[in-house]
């Protein structure tokens, strides 16, 4: 009884089921249901203590009423026939006192709404192994990485997490779609008396990570800063490691929107089509590379396009939901933004933010170099293992400040000399795509500031560190 | 609902555990929000589910779920048990609480209005007759507004006793004007940035706050940033407004006084802390001036950390932070108050939600108004030569809370005790420490505002919290100004 509780998933028909009871409840003009949820799992440990370990089980039905040009929306995590009618009566109550909006467009029907321009399909991204993992075997798992950090003399702090999600939309014109995938995560922090490295990595499929490397790396960059050395701030050759590139590139792309452009709060205002970025950037929207994760359709049910955003440091697109186009191409921008179309990029709907590419690749140089490849071309830089805080200073320059962590380190003729104590940074994106000399060979990463993508590590000239920390 | 927790109570003590608790917890929260005159979203959300927390084997398990079927609940608390038990593999030493008195107790968010039986269609005419000031004002780009009210109603049982039902009410409301022109986008907020105010109140706070009295000025100067100087780089005498120095406590304050950071629980994530066991009624934190509590009880006003019970049972405190600039106190839990010589938790454990495991949260973390008449004019009146900034636009800070960096929305050059001129992209940056010893003035009660921080981030998986910081304009000297924008 106990492994059949927790091991419940909803499953399409299931769904289905649910939507069919909304829909007979509601006398709404139109009806749309996002059904979403399923299990996770996270063991935490900290002083080579496993010290939180946690699951949780939750589903989510989230319906969305329209009447004559006025919706809303209303969630519940209860699918019994009088939670359901609950949350319908909700959505139809906000939907009603509204004032109609001659913008909202009817739900999108089957197939409607986006051509399909994926050059392959999504690969299934559901590993019976990874949904199956157990506490104990996490729990194994965090035992090898402290095995590491005693065998180093190091502490060790970190996760482990698995989990299983299923995410449907279904709406009154018959479109109905539904994805599942698994997900698994390693993060490891090693810490020395003055030093730490840092290392995480995440995949579907929970046979692709290995703990005890991430940790070996980790430990490494740990005892390998020891004793930091305070070097000034100032223009340094950076050489950022792929978790690094993607926290801190990771705060333009919400500005790739069509709408963000309509409502003149993007970077890209008066500049798609112009040259931002330097030859060698150019970076994907694309749900089905296969290092890519996520559900295949957006917040309406449209499925996602593969759109180029930046072609040669030229910005070529921007990604749209339904209404955004419609709004677009009425609009004063309508010859400045390139194609206007729905690419299945939109956020479920009511939102005020409209759409944006969640699934970045990033393109790799014609020759690609290893992170020690760029170390041994660099004459004078520093190596950045991570960044942290990142925080928007100025919204049209671009300009972003963070810190460095848990491994950075001097460069000098070729080489690693030093630990260095953390800088502060502050750094146009637009610069720093323009100023980037080498690139490796794109792999999923993940941090902490930005969600996961396809990114390359970098090595970018005239990095602008502007303070230093004390440690 | 106790007979619910009872379940799992029962089940784990059955399965073995020596210590379990059981938090049901029921979230009702609307939100609203305008944008450019039109509705940007209307959105009702419940969320209703319980956590089991059991000790065995010496070591932590949690579990969750949505389904609260005696047989769903009794597998939930034996799937924490089983969780302990995997745990207490990679461990160390065992769990000790502090002990902590059983208690049964009733508590709700004293307030005027239940915000989520307030009407609707007035609140969206409210919001859009906000926007359509902000949107008369020419050169205005953009103009948001944002309504948020929640209900957050939690039954507490533990095995030791206790069995606690309280209610908590927020509401939150706030709206900002962009402007873009040329090469810049600017934006100011009110009654502050992202977001706006949120208390634990009721909806009387909208009413307190003169949103649509302000709404013309805050376009106005969104508007007017686009043509203001460049604030200057340099090293200077630096003022902040009440919003912007409660972010300051939130970031430089009651991050590193998390004792799981100072004890390296938070190390692979949201950090560690430079405030050491060994500082603690040691290091100068401040000036004289500076006086900080951390005050979760209702006396203290209805800040985002107003409760009765923390989500482990223990009664809501005050605990001084920094006395006179002395570094005094930190946040603890039941777990953790003995690494600091403490017999009983500070009261500091709190959850996002019924699926998250309390952690140690900020509660209000407020700095003390000064004790002698101050206001903010006579602030500046007092001043020869600074700069004044108002309203948060960025904010950064290391991972160990030494080295921060913000940015606010405006900036006023004050010179011989007067506003002389707007300044555009105003930041300023610093050592927590050095930053705190160089506040020489505080402005006294009449001045002094709890602020609401709905949206701090911390755990894993990331927990998102309100957290409450009482301030009132305050004066800094000798800060370095500018240095966003150096090389840039």
């Amino acid at each position: 009884m106990l492994k059949a509780l927790l091991t419940f998933m909803l499953d399409k028909n299931k769904a289905a089921d649910i939507f069919g009871k909304i829909k007979k409840y509601s006398s709404a003009d139109e009806v749309e249901a996002l059904i979403y949820g399923g299990h996770s799992a996270l063991t935490r440990f900290a002083n080579n203590t496993i010290h939180q370990n946690v699951t949780e089980a939750n589903y989510v039905v989230s319906v969305r009423t329209a009447f004559d040009g006025r919706t809303a929306r209303a969630t519940t995590n209860k699918v019994d026939d009088e939670s359901l009618k609950r949350v319908v009566a909700a959505s139809e109550t906000l939907a009603k006192v509204q004032h109609p909006d001659a913008d909202l467009l009817p739900m999108p029907e089957a197939g409607g709404g986006a051509r399909s321009t994926q050059t392959y399909p999504v690969p299934s991204r559901y590993f019976e192994a990874t949904a199956a993992i157990t506490p104990e075997q996490r729990a194994e798992a965090v035992s090898k990485i402290v095995g590491v950090a005693q065998k180093h003399k190091l502490t060790t702090a970190g996760i482990f997490s698995t989990s299983e999600s299923v995410e449907g939309i279904f709406n009154s014109r018959g479109l109905g779609d539904w994805y599942s995938q698994t997900s698994s995560e390693v993060s490891v922090t090693m810490l020395a008396a003055d030093s730490s490295g840092w290392q995480k990595a995440n995949s579907p499929n929970v046979a692709h990570l290995d703990a005890v490397t991430l940790a070996e790396i980790a430990a490494r960059k740990a005892f390998e800063s020891a004793g930091p050395h305070e070097i000034p701030a100032g223009k340094y050759t950076v050489i950022l490691e792929p978790a690094a590139v993607l926290d801190i590139v990771g705060f333009m792309f919400f500005d790739f929107g069509g709408l963000a452009i309509l409502d003149q709060r993007s970077f890209l205002n008066n500049r798609v089509g112009t040259k931002l970025f330097g030859e060698n950037i150019n970076i994907w929207d694309d749900v089905a590379h296969p290092l890519q994760s996520g559900a295949p359709f957006d917040g309406e049910g449209v499925r996602r396009q593969r759109v180029q955003l930046v072609e040669n440091g030229v910005v070529k697109r921007l990604v749209y939901a339904r209404a955004t186009a419609e709004k677009m191409r009425k609009s004063e921008y309508k010859e400045k933004v390139g194609r206007i179309e729905p690419t299945g990029h939109g956020f479920s709907i009511p939102n005020e933010m409209g759409e944006a590419p969640m699934n970045i690749v990033f393109g790799g140089a014609r020759e690609p170099k290893t992170v020690e490849q760029m170390i041994g071309s660099t004459e004078r830089g520093i190596l950045v293992t991570r960044l942290w805080y990142i925080r928007e200073v100025d919204p049209y320059e671009k300009i972003l400040t963070g810190m460095t962590r848990d491994g950075t380190f001097f460069v000098q003729d070729g080489k690693i000399r030093h630990g260095v104590r953390n800088f502060r940074f502050n750094q146009s994106l637009i610069h720093m795509l323009s100023s980037v000399e080498e690139m490796g060979t794109p792999m999923r990463a993940s941090g902490e500031e930005s969600f996961d993508m396809v990114v390359p590590a970098m090595k970018v000239g005239e990095f602008n560190f502007t303070e230093v920390t004390k440690f | 609902m106790k007979h619910i927790a009872d379940w799992a109570l029962n089940v784990a003590a059955l399965r073995g555990a020596s210590y379990a608790d059981a938090r049901l917890a029921d979230d009702r929260s609307r939100g609203l929000a305008t944008k450019n005159g039109k509705i940007g979203h209307a959105a009702d959300s419940e969320s209703l589910g319980i956590g089991v927390r059991v000790i065995a084997d010496g070591a932590w398990g949690y579990a969750a779920s949505d389904d609260l079927s005696r047989s769903a609940v009794e597998a939930t608390a034996a799937l924490a048990v089983e969780i302990a038990r995997a745990s207490s593999r990679v461990k160390q030493s065992e769990v000790r609480l502090a002990p902590e008195k059983a208690v049964s107790a009733e508590w709700t968010t004293p307030f005027q209005i239940d915000p989520l039986t307030t009407s609707v269609e007035q609140n969206l005419d409210l919001l859009l007759k906000i926007d359509s000031e902000l949107c008369a004002v020419k050169g205005v780009t953009l103009a948001e507004t944002n309504m948020n009210f929640r209900r957050e109603e939690q039954w507490f049982v533990s095995s030791e006793g206790s069995n606690i039902h309280q209610t908590k009410y927020t509401t939150g409301v706030g709206y900002a004007a962009h402007a873009f022109a040329g090469s810049d986008i600017q934006k100011r907020s009110y009654p502050n940035s992202f977001g706006g105010q949120w208390q634990n109140k009721g909806y009387e706070l909208i009413g307190e706050l003169k949103l649509v009295e302000n709404a013309r000025r805050v376009g106005e100067e969104a508007v007017a940033l686009l043509k203001a100087d460049q604030c200057p780089e340099g090293v200077f005498d630096i003022l902040l407004d009440g919003s912007q120095l409660g972010l300051q406590i939130h970031e430089s304050v009651g991050h590193p006084i998390e004792l799981d950071r100072v004890l390296g629980m938070e190390a692979n994530f949201a950090g560690t802390s430079f405030l050491t066991l060994d500082k603690l009624r040691k290091l100068r934190y401040g000036s004289d001036l500076v006086n900080v509590v951390a005050d979760a009880r209702q006396e203290h006003g209805p800040g985002l950390g107003t409760f009765a019970f923390d989500e482990e049972g223990v009664p809501a405190q005050c605990t001084p932070i920094i006395t006179k600039g002395l570094f005094t106190g930190y946040l603890t839990s039941r777990e953790t108050a003995h690494a600091i010589g403490a017999n009983r938790s500070g009261g500091t454990l709190r959850a996002e939600g019924w699926n998250r495991l309390p952690i140690i949260r900020m509660t209000n973390i407020s700095i003390l108004p000064g004790e002698k008449p101050l206001t903010r004019e006579q602030l500046i009146a007092s001043t020869e030569k600074g700069i004044y900034m108002e309203t948060n636009r960025s904010w950064s800070i290391d991972d160990k809370r030494y080295n921060f960096q913000f940015g606010c929305e405006v900036g006023w050059e004050l010179k011989n005790g007067k506003r002389t001129r707007m300044l555009r992209n105003p930041s300023y940056s610093g050592i927590t420490t050095e930053f705190w010893n160089a506040m020489d003035a505080i402005c006294s009660r009449d001045e002094w505002v709890l602020w609401g921080t709905p949206h701090c981030g911390k755990g894993q998986p990331q927990q998102v919290m309100g957290t409450g910081h009482g301030a009132a304009p305050a004066r800094f000297r000798g800060v370095k100004v500018g240095s966003a924008y150096k090389g840039n």
